[in-house]
């Protein structure tokens, strides 16, 4: 479903991402995983749409998206949760899920009231603004608003940050549910052993490279996850 | 006692001093148009009148308000809980009522039958004048910019650029300017009004697209610029624009209808009538672009951009968007002016035009048509009457000091302005309540 192939980012003069591949499949959950600063956000920024990658490629659906602006991922069935977050403050949890559907057309009201079955306490606070909830309804209120768009492919970029134990144990079984009802989802996330446990597949990254992937099970017991966290580096 | 307390005489020592610097700042020495001899000593001892009843030197009137000012504190603080309170309710009066929808009605009509019937009470026509072009052209600017800054949160310290705009084009297109005229025979001055909108909006356009990309800081020094090219252009190229001398006198406004004629011409009634008109299209127009699609989006790139990237929303296309809807109110205002005025020169389009109405619209409320439209006259009215009148003493010059103490005192206790926006009231009371709401939650992770 989506192909990444040898990207290379740079900031400036600085190569962020040294030419990375995967690929995501389609029904399946994948998450990349790594350190902090291992370049896991700046892939997900890539794949979005936010920073084009200098070389390689990005398809999607058999369709090259490599030059595809952030805007324009709506209406081709990509929704992108941001990291941290980023509900719209002083707009409604109401209005937050109408934003989400900015890009099609015809009635909200039924997408409205399947969000609020998945997340019920977003049903209870909908006319609160968003800046009043707590950090993990505004992580439900952000996916709800992706979802609204009706997407395909999920990108979620670290959904677990700042959250409590047991906030995030709830939102994984949520994107679990999502993957179950059609979507594919792609997670990046530094909570290796919670994305594996949701995940079908897994990458992990070092410095601006892909260093290993596979399923996700294997991945769990293995050694070198634990090293790449370590800050150990890993000999493939 | 406790009106003698230590902490109450402090507060009477900070009180005097905070008096003696107004004393200082409204008397001689911070008054640019007094001789540089009569300094502080002018500012403290200069004789003024109370009321026409006895003269006393400028320092014991400051004083006494001073004191007065501190007993009026000291009587009131052991009741200032219920004296906030009350003044909380005052300000949600306005509120209060516009949330029924027939009290809005009522007084959308009850305001438009008294700007209707305006001119049977004003007989000079020298007021009718400034009521033109102080306030109804000011309301015009301020409506321009509050789409830009109140919904788009775009800030743009160059506005003046787009008035300057829609005159020029105005004085060209009439043949006032000695640039060669666009078409063979000048054109009406009332058919200029779509094309100076449509030039402004063009201009908007242009400045936005390569500018928009920038954010906050960058944005609003780039309207800066391009609004002082606009001026220098003005000033320098007397070829084309006429130089610091100005156009020569644009024609008054005609409209030929065939079996309709009128004419405007010194009088300022018609004018009047012709700026209300175009103010009511431009309120009508703005309010439905605000709660349209459009209006949403503004409001979701002024809030988070990147959250509004990620729903689908091109930020670019629809900050140019708002830049160019701005620019039509601003540039027709520039319209009206150049038809009004006749002679148009740079110093109408200064820097300090662009300031002006920013403060309009900070004033009445950003985001708020109603607050802006309000603020707007409000502070062009008493800008006016100030001028023409020079009430206790006051001099032209030092206009800007009392603005500046108005926008200071204002940010402290109404910081959302005269009439805010539901939604802008909102930021503010977040940003005044200081927390960032999530923090706290986040790391106790408070479980839903």
């Amino acid at each position: 479903m989506l192909n990444v192939t040898n990207a290379v980012v740079r900031y400036g003069s600085i190569e962020a991402l040294h030419g990375i591949s995967f690929d995501v499949e389609q029904g399946e959950i994948v998450t990349l995983l790594g350190a902090n600063g291992a370049g896991k956000s700046t892939t997900l920024r890539m794949v979005s749409g936010l920073h084009a990658p200098s070389s390689g490629s990005i398809t999607y659906e058999g369709r090259d998206i490599t030059k595809v602006k952030a805007h324009e991922f709506v209406s081709m069935g990509i929704s992108h949760v941001p990291e941290g977050r980023r509900v719209f403050p002083r707009m409604t949890v109401e209005e937050n899920l109408e934003m989400g559907a900015f890009r099609r057309k015809g009635p909200l009201r039924d997408d409205m009231e399947e969000v609020y079955t998945q997340f019920p306490i977003l049903k209870d606070r909908r006319k609160q603004p968003g800046a009043n909830l707590s950090g993990g309804e505004q992580q439900m209120l952000a996916i709800g608003r992706a979802l609204m768009s009706k997407p395909r492919l999920l990108l979620l970029d670290e959904p677990s940050m700042g959250l409590a134990p047991m906030i995030v144990e709830t939102i994984f079984s949520i994107i679990g549910q999502i993957r179950d009802a059609g979507t594919t989802v792609f997670v990046v996330e530094q909570n290796a052993t919670q994305a594996l446990r949701l995940a079908d597949r897994g990458y992990v990254m070092e410095n601006g490279r892909i260093v290993f992937g596979g399923l996700a099970k294997d991945l769990l017991g293995d050694e070198r996850v634990r090293a790449v966290y370590l800050g150990e580096s890993v000999d493939t | 006692m406790t009106i003698l307390s230590l902490a109450n005489l402090k507060r009477l020592a900070m009180i005097l001093i905070v008096t003696a610097v107004i004393a200082i700042m409204t008397g001689a020495a911070g008054s640019s148009s007094a001789p540089p001899t009569t300094g502080i000593h002018g500012s403290f001892f200069e004789r003024v009148s109370w009321f026409g009843l006895f003269t006393a030197p400028r320092w014991l009137l400051f004083f006494t308000l001073g004191v007065i000012v501190w007993l009026l504190v000291s009587l009131y603080r052991p009741r200032a809980q219920t004296i906030r309170r009350g003044a909380e309710s005052f300000f949600a009066l306005p509120r209060a009522v516009t949330s029924r929808r027939w009290a809005r009605v009522t007084l959308m009509l009850v305001a438009l039958a008294i700007v209707i019937v305006l001119p049977k009470f004003v007989h000079e026509s020298f007021w009718m004048y400034l009521i033109v072009e102080q306030i109804g052209v000011w309301i015009l600017l301020a409506l321009g910019l509050n789409v830009v800054v109140g919904f788009a949160g775009l800030l743009d310290l160059g506005f003046a650029a787009f008035y300057a705009i829609g005159a020029y084009t105005t004085a060209w297109l009439t043949g006032a300017l000695p640039a060669p005229a666009l078409f063979h025979h000048p054109i009406p001055t009332l058919w200029v009004i779509p094309i100076g909108i449509l030039a402004a909006m063009v201009f908007g356009v242009l400045l936005g697209t390569p500018t928009l990309r920038l954010r906050g800081d960058y944005l609003a020094i780039v309207t800066l610029g391009f609004a002082l090219i606009i001026d220098d252009f003005v000033e320098t190229q007397s070829g084309v624009t006429g130089g610091g001398v100005g156009s020569s006198p644009v024609p008054h406004p005609a409209l030929d209808l065939g079996f309709y004629h009128f004419k405007w011409g010194l009088s300022p009634t018609p004018y009047y009538y012709l700026c209300l008109v175009f103010i009511v299209v431009f309120i009508i127009v703005f309010t439905s672009l605000e709660h349209s699609r459009i209006g949403r989006a503004w409001v979701a790139i002024r809030e988070d951009e990147v959250a509004a990237e990620s729903v689908g929303i091109n930020p670019l296309k629809y900050k140019v968007m708002a830049f160019a809807v701005g620019a039509a109110s601003g540039g027709f205002g520039g319209v009206m002016s150049a038809g009004l005025v006749g002679i148009i020169n740079p110093s109408l389009f200064t820097y300090q035009v662009s300031v002006n109405v920013l403060v309009l619209v900070i004033f009445g409320g950003m985001g708020s048509i109603w607050g802006v439209a309000l603020g707007a006259i409000v502070i062009q009215t008493a800008t006016s009457y100030l001028d023409n009148y020079q009430p206790w003493g006051y001099q032209i010059n030092d206009l800007y000091m009392y603005i500046g103490a108005l926008l200071i005192v204002m940010m402290i206790f109404r910081p959302a302005g005269l009439l805010p926006s539901r939604r802008r009231a909102r930021e503010f009371a977040e940003a005044k309540r200081g927390d960032d709401v999530h923090t706290d939650e986040v790391l106790t992770g408070d479980q839903p």
